[in-house]
């Protein structure tokens, strides 16, 4: 039986919001393509920063309430048009997410500390100029600045921050990004990773990354 | 914005040194039905502020909660009933957050708060 996720049709749109395009497709088939586990992982509190669309939170909101897990879900983005658009989204398919327009967690790193059990980021991971990182509208979608690293290496620390002791990150990397080297830098803070999926397109090659904490790294 | 949401967000202000609770300013509060789920609940209650979510609640005209509470009420049904209602089922529709420092409005726009900062602030 195909699991239900995000239907295209029913996804919304606005000329300042990323639509779903090859590495959105990417991180939800990495979430299917892991499905079992997330259903066995029980999550209480999921998170998607930068939802963009709004695509993958209400996939993933589809895929667990299809294994019955009975998760809340919160959203966030630096373009206020992103979640109105993930809004309307998610209200075509009938699920629910807290959605805040901030950048990336800020305001709530401090009470959401330990309590998120699966985060799910598709960043801006475009090398670009450094000085069109964090640009309004649309170009904060992409734009990844140096090795398209500018963007990556705030979240992973607030990531860090905000996963539960049996959290799991998965995030789309691009191979300019070099997702050996996040991986590497991840480890230090202990956690193991896994490429979950690779898809490799006309234009680019992208990896899925999954990372959970590992006592004995 | 539900409840558990303001529960979780601080002011994130430069400078501010205890941001939290942020003070609700309502305009239009919206009851919405979700689903009852004790484990969920119970998962959740030691993370909750728990008087911030009282005194959120009571702003938001929901004057049901215990000025206190602990583990041992999660066994009643009826105190899990008005924790859900209070925690899942009424949304800031329009308002404000308010920062209980600087007294900075963080503005709440059909259901969305905007955390975002100007340069200046960050």
């Amino acid at each position: 039986m195909p699991f239900r996720i995000a239907q295209i049709r029913l996804v919304s749109s606005h000329p300042e919001v990323y639509e779903p395009c090859d590495d959105s497709f990417a991180l939800v088939d990495a979430l299917l393509a892991d499905r079992i586990n997330l259903v066995k992982h029980q999550p209480a509190l999921c998170m998607e920063v930068g939802c963009g669309s709004g695509y993958v939170i209400t996939s993933l909101a589809l895929i667990l309430e299809s294994g019955s897990v009975g998760a809340q879900y919160l959203a966030t983005d630096i373009n206020p048009h992103a979640v109105r658009v993930t809004q309307e989204t998610l209200e075509a398919h009938g699920v629910h997410a807290e959605l805040i327009s901030t950048n990336i967690a800020s305001g709530l790193e401090q009470r959401l500390t330990g309590m998120i059990d699966v985060m799910v980021v598709n960043p801006p991971y475009v090398p670009t100029p450094e000085d069109e990182v964090g640009c309004e509208g649309i170009v904060s979608a992409w734009a990844g600045g140096e090795n398209g690293r500018s963007v990556i290496d705030k979240i992973l620390p607030i990531a860090d921050n905000l996963l539960s002791e049996k959290g799991w990150l998965y995030m789309v990397t691009l191979a300019a990004n070099s997702p050996l080297q996040i991986c590497l830098k991840m480890r230090e803070k202990g956690y193991a990773s896994r490429i979950v999926l690779q898809r490799s397109t006309e234009e680019e090659s992208l990896h899925i990354i999954k990372f959970w904490r590992d006592a004995d790294i | 914005m539900r409840l558990l949401t303001h529960n979780m967000l601080s002011s994130n202000m430069k400078g501010v040194s205890n941001g939290f609770p942020l003070r609700i300013e309502v305009e239009k509060v919206v009851e919405k039905q979700v689903d009852f789920n004790p484990d969920f609940l119970k998962n959740m209650f030691s993370k909750v502020h728990w008087k911030a979510l009282a005194d959120a609640s009571r702003i938001m005209g929901y004057a049901e909660l215990p000025e206190e509470a602990d583990r041992s009420m999660l066994d009643s049904d009826d105190f899990l009933r008005k924790f859900h209602h209070a925690l899942l089922e009424l949304h800031l529709e329009e308002g404000a957050l308010v920062c209980p420092e600087t007294g900075r409005r963080f503005p709440v726009n059909k259901g969305i708060p905007n955390m975002l900062l100007h340069e200046d602030e960050v």
